[in-house]
């Protein structure tokens, strides 16, 4: 395995291996690029992987001491646990379910579409649709997307059959087993798919795409990829003339080292890459790095979510099989005569008994609660995902109270819902109930929001430098040898799942970066 | 002896509840153990009172009643609180369970006949640490027993057994 040296000062370093991070990795090192990529968590493959909901949860999730505020009802229910993502080598690409969509063209333009929502800090992105279509393209070759690139759509399981004839019995007319980053047919040197579930324990036949097993390998084999795991970024260095130099990090044992780097791009997803912006102020910049706009940390986003589940008086058994492939896209569109702006998207979902337990209706008990639970088995479930307004208030910040192990201060995540949010969800949760209704469900339950697995939004891209954090490559518009390269650069959120998209930009950002450097403008 | 003990055959119903008292529907108490009424199963104790540990029992199943899941399996999902740490947080919790219980009329919790009275007084301290935490590790005492899950009809891990694509993961025959 290839070895930087610490004082190594050509290399370009990552901070966090998942779908922007370990993408962007593999991509620079395709191009002959030095990387040393950081990776707070530790390295779990396949093998590792557990069918164990609580089992898995305990080994991959990010656990670090967090804080909540809002009237979000996660910041209730899950007040230290605000987001539910990985720390591991392959980041939440472990975790994630593998659906893969485009945005919309509208999506990169809210601003001017939607127009002005009081309390909503909408902004146009610098780049369209047809900037990224190119990027898209290669994004869904590279992870294997069914129904592109003539892959196969995945077979539909029964919670999709439940799913999709309740949605053509209300007139749906888009509903299929989605764009998968699953394989259907046996694809790169990986299986297809099992229908093992557990899509979000880690697919233990490998048959999802996760850069811990697809792009770091491949990455890892040119020579040029150093993935170090179990090194957790504190702080990143700067010199007098304000470009960055390195950054410091503790290891397993709690040591700490300082790694050099022409270059470094953070992709810690929203809550940490903020967080570390913040940690890293100095004298120069007193406010974090990168924030003259004072916008790291705004805006987060975590898409506006909800579950529907439904009991039937026979038995679905949901749990079996691919865990989301199963997508009704009708309400993805922009149309306000519904009473709110944006769209949402219906995914089939399913969560085991522990998990049930868990999220159907969080803190509850008593009969209605276990009656619900008795019906385990006769289950269906879908989440909705739609866009979630961006709030300036709406913010990741240090918690100067509570510490993490390293004796950094925590993040604080605040969120509160916007109108838009809240009228969007109620209007999904009655059409989600419908679709089962029409195919008999003897009870429908409206389920709330899980701890955040699309965090956004909190180091967003701008035209202009006083309207957000990075320019259209994902570059810091303060600091042009610091580079974002995970959701937090969204300018807003979209209807769809942000995977497909950070693959998208990160693959960009390798182009763009190899640009600069032979350009020796960075 | 375990912490619990499935008594399958060997101890008779007889002797084990020789010296028992009968304390709400399906719970024996005797000394330093509660049991199953038709002597299922035994929990000894250690550290909390067996009548404390039957209170627990009984509150787990009316926080979290399914009427198909045996008292044992609640045993299990509290059986942790039976620890020097818990001791007098269980002791002072279960005595203003009671104490709400004689404030409606009855003798203890224990002896409050109808789900519907006892879910009346959980009612009464629903805001209670006390309550907060038993309720809060139910969620995985109970619910994380993969012999609980059978009973949900659940079937847990699918890795070893080459996922479900031959096992039905479309097997549904009646949408």
């Amino acid at each position: 395995m290839t070895k930087f040296d610490l004082n190594d000062d050509s290399v370009v370093v990552i901070v966090g291996t998942g779908a922007g991070g370990g993408t962007l990795a593999n991509e620079l090192a395709q191009k002959g690029i030095k990387v040393v990529a950081l990776e707070a968590g530790g390295r779990h493959l396949p093998q590792d992987y557990q069918n164990d909901e609580w089992g898995s949860f305990g080994q991959i999730s990010w656990l670090d001491a967090r804080t909540t505020s809002g009237d979000w009802r996660v910041a209730r229910d899950f007040s230290g646990l605000p987001s539910w993502i990985v720390k591991a080598v392959g980041g939440s690409t472990v975790h994630w379910a593998g659906a893969s969509i485009r945005f919309q063209e509208h999506e990169f333009k809210t601003k001017t579409v939607y127009g002005n929502v009081t309390g909503a800090n909408l902004l146009d992105w610098p780049i369209g649709l047809s900037e990224l279509e190119p990027y898209y393209d290669r994004a869904e070759k590279k992870m294997g997307v069914t129904r592109t690139n003539g892959i196969p759509g995945l077979p539909g399981n029964n919670n999709y059959k439940v799913f999709e004839a309740g949605a053509k019995k209300v007139g749906y007319q888009n509903v299929h087993t989605g764009n998968m980053a699953i394989n259907s047919e046996p694809r790169d040197g990986r299986v297809g798919c099992q229908q093992a579930g557990f899509c979000f324990q880690g697919c233990k036949f490998g048959a999802k795409w996760s850069t811990a097993y697809t792009e770091i390998p491949k990455g890892e084999a040119t020579g040029n990829l150093e993935v170090r795991e179990n090194a957790h970024v504190l702080k990143v260095e700067h010199d007098a003339t304000g470009k960055v130099t390195g950054v410091l990090y503790a290891d397993k044992d709690g040591n700490q080292h300082l790694q050099k780097a022409r270059i470094v791009s953070i992709a810690g997803n929203s809550i940490e890459s903020p967080r570390l912006l913040l940690n890293s102020s100095s004298s120069l910049f007193p406010d974090g790095l990168a924030n003259s706009s004072g916008q790291v940390g705004r805006n987060y986003m975590r898409h506006m979510t909800a579950s529907v589940y439904a009991a039937f008086d026979k038995p679905v058994r949901m749990w079996r099989g691919t865990t989301m492939a199963g997508i009704i896209t009708d309400e993805s569109k922009h149309d306000p005569s519904r009473g709110f702006v944006g769209g949402f998207e219906l995914e089939t979902l399913s969560l085991g008994l522990p998990f049930m337990a868990a999220f159907l209706n969080p803190g509850a008990w008593g009969r209605e609660f276990s009656s619900a639970l008795d019906s385990y088995e006769n289950m269906a479930g879908m989440w909705i995902v739609g866009e979630d307004m961006p709030q300036e208030t709406n913010r990741v910040t240090l918690n100067h109270d509570v510490k993490d192990q390293y004796g950094l201060p925590a993040p604080n995540v605040h969120f509160d819902d916007h109108p838009n949010d809240v009228a969007m969800r109620n209007y999904a949760w009655k059409k989600g109930a419908e679709i089962y209704d029409a195919v008999g469900a003897t009870k429908t339950y409206p389920t709330p929001p899980y701890p955040s697995t699309h965090n956004l939004g909190t180091n967003r891209m701008s035209a202009k430098p006083r309207d957000g954090v990075v320019n259209k490559w994902g570059q810091t518009h303060d600091i042009n040898n610091l580079f974002i390269s995970d959701g937090s650069q969204f300018t807003t959120g979209a209807a769809e799942n942000p995977t497909l998209t950070i693959v998208a930009l990160a693959i960009r950002q390798a182009e763009y970066i190899a640009e600069q450097m032979n350009m020796r403008a960075i | 002896m375990e912490t619990i003990t499935t008594n399958a055959r060997g101890i008779s119903r007889r002797d084990l509840l020789k010296g028992c008292v009968m304390v709400g529907a399906s719970l024996a108490v005797g000394s330093g153990f509660v049991a199953g009424s038709s002597a299922a199963w035994a929990m000894e104790t250690n550290h909390v009172t067996p009548s404390e540990m039957a209170t627990l029992i009984q509150m787990a199943r009316d926080i979290y009643p399914h009427n198909h899941v045996a008292d044992e399996y609640y045993a299990r999902a509290v059986k942790g609180y039976d620890s020097e740490d818990f001791k007098s947080q269980i002791a002072a919790g279960i005595n203003a369970l009671n104490a709400a219980a004689q404030g409606q009329g009855y003798a203890s919790y224990l002896s409050v006949p109808w789900e519907a009275d006892r879910v009346k007084i959980l009612q009464s301290m629903e805001d209670s640490s006390f309550f907060q935490t038993i309720r809060g590790n139910l969620i995985t005492g109970l619910y994380n027993q993969p012999e609980v899950w059978t009973l949900f009809g659940y079937e847990g891990e699918s890795y070893s057994k080459g996922g479900y694509i031959n096992r039905g993961f479309n097997d549904i025959n009646w949408i």
